[in-house]
């Protein structure tokens, strides 16, 4: 998952972002006439985390730059499907075994050649324990990977200078459509010689490169410029990208209105209510894979894997007033909740059954809390949600509560921790005991990404202990489907599962907010709530 | 006075220890694991956070991580943020620009302070005075984001007359409005205090002597009005001085300036303890020397005040 982080205010995850007026990403036609292809687009960012090196950047403030100045296997378009960037094919018969071809005479922008190596060199650098990238967990399915110790990936075998051939621990049929994703990028042979020299200054093979040694000013900006070696589906339209770092979003904000700033994926919250007024059909406002959810885990009384605990979560499922929060908190910029993924997934579906679990409902909530109560008294016992106060979730968390709190007549409240790393910590060694807030931004777009790392049992970021082993079932047969169709209805009947145990409670999905000024065009977000910086034309 | 300026400099040396700890052990006691949150919502392995511990000393009992970082600092290395940089690195490249824009900000506020604090006292009653007393209460009670959101506004955005945010390399003209913005509360500070000294000292003796000598206003005036009512002032202007080297935080972000206030904060809310360790020790130096500078131009203002020893 990708975690977007601002400085100011709002170091935690932010799911800054989120749905809009659909339809008025892509601007016409009407000014390409006189664009300028020279033009320098200005977009909002933040100063990366981590040093450039594709497995080891967890967060868009590199994640963007990253994206921008590498070319991988594949690029996810506008619509999240996957299409051959690097790659001439990816084939497999089993889903296990694939076999990657990679087009010819492609080179890095400092003249190393792209070729088989790049890509299994580069994946076996992230991989490596020692190496402590952290995206390693990407090549988790790859043969030979460990996490407990030093081990190569002996699933990469290099057949020729473009051929290579990758062999997973077991089928996983949406392994081809992760591979748009950075932590599978390509790097060239002399990134290895010094790594954390490269990190400072790294060469890729993507749509931009950095325009000189000193393109990263760090937190100020970056310069990138069009690589014109760079011949894939993502050719930039326009002379150059320069991503300016801001600590704020307000900041950023101001910027686009006093026309310093050509595009803007994230308003804040304070300009929720104006800026569709400030920007007219310049705003963007549509949804993004982000998921949000508060998770009660089963070890906490009354919410065990048994009868009880299912009417309850129901219970407290139907007393949240999910439409109204969205409306009144987020100013329209959430989406209420009708499954565990997101509508720019493929395969998303507002219709499974056991969705209305989701709706509000008061009368059928009080019938169900009755019920559990014959089962076991709930007695005057407080329903907690744990959050961090650093992410500005104390508004909706008592939304939320105060509406369980008014329709099933319990004490509810929320359960601020100061720190995103406090509740983290909480969350992670176990200790916390009371329901607590969590969020999901897919790394690639596939139902499975929102599933499986989440619910599967014993799952790395399985933070409720959930394990129902039908849910298991399902999603190994959907994993080891080829046809995605097929695979995707065995993920829905898995999520049919997740509405009747509720391992977390759905609240909504985020939108990606954002504008952009009135000299460029062709402004088009990507499935990921990035802009897709090539297609942008300026006048 | 060579003997009074050692002494000041070696009590710095107690000073910064204990500031330097004190500072480590409160980073080291805010609660979660940093590292933990590097991954956002994302649970990571743990033999993963395991050698990432190791690699900043998490893993090691608070005394021994203070006692590594203290040793790092003689050997002029400071640690490195999670981001891989170097934390001099850092401090070479925020401090610069906080410091251009905090000599703005004081420039600004110590000449119009002054200036209008000395007409404001020598009409004492009048409507200027009345006015600069109105306007003054006015910018103490604004919370300083208020401010700056509204500069940015209407110079920004509506007129146009200033660069919303500050660009690359912080240069002059782009930090002028967050100067201003910076500058106003302690401005009204300012006249306030200069008004108070400057009608103190008009009632004093050796004013009386002096316009009874026949000495002109223009001398009396900045000779020996001002000059005698500035003490208070210089020592407020001069603390104000390293308030605004460190507190900057929140115009540094409005403006998006890549100063020491905003670094510090996102280093503090990361929990990265070198960091911000090293940050306030450089400005522990800073309210040293300003101090000691301050303690010096007593004595410029008024020769009664002398450092014998």
């Amino acid at each position: 998952m990708k975690i977007r982080r601002y400085g100011i205010g709002a170091v935690a995850l932010v799911a800054a972002s989120v749905l809009a007026l659909s339809g008025c990403a892509s601007s016409g036609s009407d000014s390409t006439s006189s664009a300028n292809t020279a033009a320098i687009i200005t977009a909002n960012g933040s100063e990366p985390q981590n040093p450039l090196i594709p497995t080891n950047t967890n967060e868009t403030g590199g994640g963007k730059i990253i994206d921008a100045i590498f070319a991988g296997l594949e690029y996810y378009d506008a619509s999240g499907a996957p299409q051959l960037d690097v790659a001439e094919s990816i084939e497999t018969d089993d889903s296990q075994t694939f076999t990657i071809k990679i087009k010819p005479d492609l080179t890095f922008t400092n003249g190393d050649p792209v070729d088989a190596n790049s890509f299994v060199d580069a994946w076996q650098y992230g991989a490596l324990l020692s190496n402590e990238q952290l995206n390693s967990y990407f090549f988790e399915d790859i043969e030979g990977f460990s996490y407990d110790e030093d081990s190569p990936l002996t699933g990469l075998k290099v057949v020729d200078d473009l051929t290579f051939t990758v062999t997973l621990k077991e089928a996983r049929s949406d392994f081809p459509l992760r591979l748009g994703y950075s932590a599978f990028y390509p790097l060239p042979k002399s990134a290895f010689a010094d790594m954390d020299a490269f990190g400072q200054n790294p060469v890729g093979n993507g749509p931009y490169k950095l325009a000189s040694d000193t393109a990263w000013a760090h937190n100020e900006k970056i310069d990138l410029v069009v690589n014109d070696q760079y011949d894939g589906g993502r050719k930039a339209q326009n002379g150059g990208l320069t991503i300016v770092f801001y600590a704020s979003e307000d900041a950023a904000y101001a910027d686009l209105l006093g026309g310093n700033l050509d595009v803007l994926d994230a308003v804040p919250s304070s300009a929720f209510s104006t800026y569709q007024n400030d920007l007219g059909d310049r705003a963007v406002n549509q949804p993004a894979a982000i998921f949000q959810s508060f998770t009660i885990p089963e070890r906490l009384a009354h919410f065990g894997n048994d009868e009880e605990g299912k009417l309850r979560r129901a219970a407290i499922s139907m007393a949240i007033n999910r439409p109204e929060i969205t409306d009144v908190i987020f100013q329209g910029t959430r989406t209420p909740a009708s499954d565990f993924t997101s509508p720019v997934i493929d395969g998303w579906s507002d219709s499974l059954e056991g969705a209305d679990v989701l709706a509000y409902n008061p009368d059928e909530a009080k019938k169900l809390w009755a019920q559990a109560d014959a089962i076991s008294p709930w007695g005057d016992s407080t329903f907690q949600i744990a959050y961090n106060s650093d992410g500005g979730h104390a508004e909706w968390v008592d939304a939320v509560s105060n509406s369980v709190k008014n329709v099933l007549g319990i004490n509810a409240s929320g359960a601020p921790y100061a720190t995103f790393a406090e509740a983290r910590t909480a969350i992670t060694d176990r200790s916390i005991q009371t329901a607590f807030r969590t969020g999901w931004q897919a790394d690639y777009p596939g139902l499975f990404n929102f599933l499986g790392p989440l619910y599967a049992t014993n799952a790395s970021s399985n933070d409720g202990d959930y394990s129902n082993p039908e849910f298991d079932a399902l999603l190994q047969e959907g994993s080891s489907t080829a046809d995605s169709a097929t695979a995707n209805e065995d993920f829905q009947k898995a999520q049919e599962i997740l509405l009747k145990d509720l391992p977390a409670i759905p609240l909504w999905y985020s939108n990606v907010t954002g504008g952009y000024g009135e000299t460029v065009s062709n402004v088009e977000f990507g499935w990921n709530s990035v802009p897709l910086y090539y297609e942008i034309t300026k006048s | 006075m060579a003997g009074y300026i050692l002494r000041r400099l070696l009590q710095a040396i107690p000073v910064l220890l204990g500031t330097t700890f004190l500072i480590y052990f409160m980073v080291f006691a805010m609660p979660g694991d940093p590292l933990l949150a590097l991954f956002g919502d994302k649970t990571p392995n743990p033999a993963l956070l395991e050698r990432l511990r190791q690699e900043y000393h998490l893993d090691q009992p608070f005394i021994v991580q203070y006692f590594l970082y203290l040793g790092g600092i003689f050997r002029g290395d400071f640690g490195t943020s999670f981001s891989g940089e170097a934390v001099s690195d850092i401090l070479a490249r925020t401090f610069p620009v906080t410091i251009r824009l905090a000599i703005m900000a004081l420039i600004i506020e110590f000449v119009g302070g002054v200036l209008i604090g000395l007409v404001s006292g020598l009409r004492k009653g009048k409507l200027f005075d009345a006015s600069a007393l109105v306007v003054s209460l006015i910018f103490i009670s604004l919370p300083i984001f208020v401010i700056a959101f509204v500069a940015q506004y209407i110079f920004g955005i509506q007129l146009g007359w200033a660069r919303t945010t500050v660009s690359t390399g912080a240069p002059i003209q782009d930090l002028i409005l967050p100067a201003f913005v910076l500058a106003s509360i302690s401005f009204a500070q300012l006249i306030r205090l200069t008004r108070a000294s400057v009608i103190e000292t008009q009632g004093l003796d050796f004013v009386r002597t002096a316009y009874g000598k026949g000495l002109s206003r223009r001398r009396i005036i900045p000779v020996h009005i001002l000059r005698n009512s500035l003490i208070p002032v210089v020592t407020y202007a001069a603390t104000d001085f390293g308030v605004l080297l460190v507190g900057a935080t929140v115009t540094e972000g409005i403006f998006n300036v890549p100063g020491v206030g905003r670094t510090l904060y996102q280093a503090i809310i990361r929990g990265e303890g070198p960091t911000v360790v090293s940050f306030v020790t450089v400005m522990v130096l800073i309210y040293l020397a300003v101090n000691l500078v301050v303690d010096l131009l007593y004595g410029l203002l008024d020769p009664r005040i002398r450092y014998v020893k």
